[in-house]
């Protein structure tokens, strides 16, 4: 199978009429500025009355007492790290899937063989307990 | 001839911004007026006829109201965040295909702002990215609630991120490319929802996750946290925010679209019109669940992303494979 064409590559780089990389940073420079726009109007025609009450931290009426930066509960790492596991291996099917024709049987069964490793991983932080939070956590 | 091309290029870029301004405002219509019949309620009906003019009258208030800064927040990070949220949710439709091209006086003007033939991935990178305007701000406001609020949104958007991008790769092999173009393309003969329907619920599913929605909304669960991580923003930052949620709510609808429902195809109406009211019907259906269900439990939140959704995906990723490479 040929390959795909690429837009960016063969089109003239500067050329507004190609749906390529010039116009998504046009799209970009617009959205700034709308976004910019927005909050300079907001400064603008904002009413500006600070007093000590309404600089104060809202929670629910009880004055805040100490920092707000608490440290964070262990379960919350513990997804991050599994999403940056399972990420960069979905970043791996990826690369498969849009080649997965060209590939055939011998790359199925790579993948496959990639994938249920990944399951397994999955199964083993499944009965490590990594994925219960609350209730479920104190049953067991 | 550049200087053309670079005037319809504004206009075009004009139009898509301008459009989705347009849609996200009266989709905050659309919600309230539609949660409030689900609730027996009559909605907003002050501001012109059926309180059509609201959303305009919301847009003047957010505009001139004081942007408060809490004193003890991180100055820089409070105020760039709600910034992070709205751009990225705007940057995203950039690759969402709107109709094949436009011949005017003999030039093509592509209906797409830009053919990324990475497109699948950039959507993914932003949407990633916007996980930190919600646990940036959270962190930046120096407010308890704002923190559990930003904590909880970063770990769930991360945890559905996941499903979303594994529910996807069905349709990458299906249309053998990254390009929204491409796969719009390759949906000519049928949709993929018909060949794909456990990718298209997992995908629908994680896209309600991602955009913090009822079943979902724990970041902001009014009756636990507040707001959650807009806790302590006013004025137009906050609107920031709000036009952030209901932009991602739109591309999550063209996202869906374009993936599973044959993007801008369908008889006789112009394909503009065809790829808004999918769009719009996925976000009537977030709105209709959003009026139906009671919000998650946390753990249970977790439980359907990473015990049900993830395996699920994978096993759907083999099985397709094995029909395709036979």
């Amino acid at each position: 199978m040929p390959m795909q064409p690429l837009p960016m590559a063969e089109a003239n780089a500067l050329s507004p009429w190609q749906p390529g990389v010039f116009s998504l940073s046009i799209y970009f420079a617009a959205v700034l500025v709308l976004t910019i726009v927005l909050l300079a109007l907001a400064t603008w025609l904002g009413e500006r009355r600070p007093s000590v009450e309404k600089l104060r931290a809202y929670e629910s009426g009880i004055i805040p007492t100490g920092t707000a930066r608490l440290r964070l509960p262990v379960p919350f790492f513990m997804v991050a790290i599994f999403f940056l596991i399972f990420d960069v291996e979905g970043a791996y099917i990826f690369s498969w899937a849009v080649a997965c024709y060209d590939l055939g049987w011998k790359g199925w069964s790579q993948i496959s063989f990639f994938i249920a490793v990944l399951i397994l991983g999955l199964i083993y932080i499944w009965r490590k307990g990594g994925l219960e939070w609350g209730p479920t956590f104190k049953k067991r | 001839m550049w200087i053309f091309g670079f005037i319809a290029l504004l206009v075009k870029i004009g139009l898509v911004l301008g459009g989705l301004l347009f849609v996200a405002a009266y989709l905050v219509w659309v919600e309230r007026k539609l949660l409030a019949r689900l609730q027996v309620r009559l909605g907003p009906n002050r501001a012109g006829k059926f309180g059509l003019l609201q959303p305009i009258a919301d847009s003047i208030k957010l505009l001139t109201k004081e942007d408060i800064v809490p004193e003890a927040a991180d100055r820089v990070l409070f105020l760039i965040a709600p910034a992070i949220v709205a751009v990225t949710a705007l940057l995203m439709f950039a690759v969402v295909p709107f109709g094949t091209e436009l011949l005017i006086a003999g030039q093509v003007i592509p209906l797409v702002v830009s053919d990324l033939n990475v497109g699948l991935l950039y959507v993914f990178a932003l949407s990633s990215l916007g996980v930190y305007g919600v646990a940036l701000g959270g962190w930046a406001s120096n407010s308890k609630f704002a923190l559990l609020g930003g904590i909880r949104g970063a770990a769930q958007m991360i945890s559905y991120e996941l499903a979303l991008g594994l529910s996807l790769v069905p349709v990458v092999m299906l249309a053998r490319s990254f390009s929204l173009v491409e796969i719009v393309n390759a949906q000519a003969d049928y949709p993929f929802v018909l060949v794909q329907p456990v990718s298209f619920i997992i995908f629908f599913i994680a896209a309600m996750a991602e955009s913090k929605r009822i079943p979902f909304d724990l970041p902001e669960a009014e009756n636990e946290l507040g707001a959650g991580y807009h806790m302590e923003y006013s004025g137009m930052r906050f609107g920031l925010f709000f036009l952030g949620e209901y932009v991602h709510m739109q591309i999550l609808g063209a996202l869906l679209a374009v993936f599973f429902l044959g993007g801008w195809r369908g008889p006789l109406l112009p394909p503009v019109v065809w790829l808004t009211i999918k769009m719009i019907l996925a976000a009537l259906v977030m709105v209709w669940i959003r009026g139906t269900l009671p919000r998650l439990r946390y753990d249970q939140l977790m439980v359907i992303g990473w015990k049900v959704l993830i395996p699920a995906a994978l096993i759907n990723i083999v099985i397709t494979g094995a029909f395709i490479v036979y």
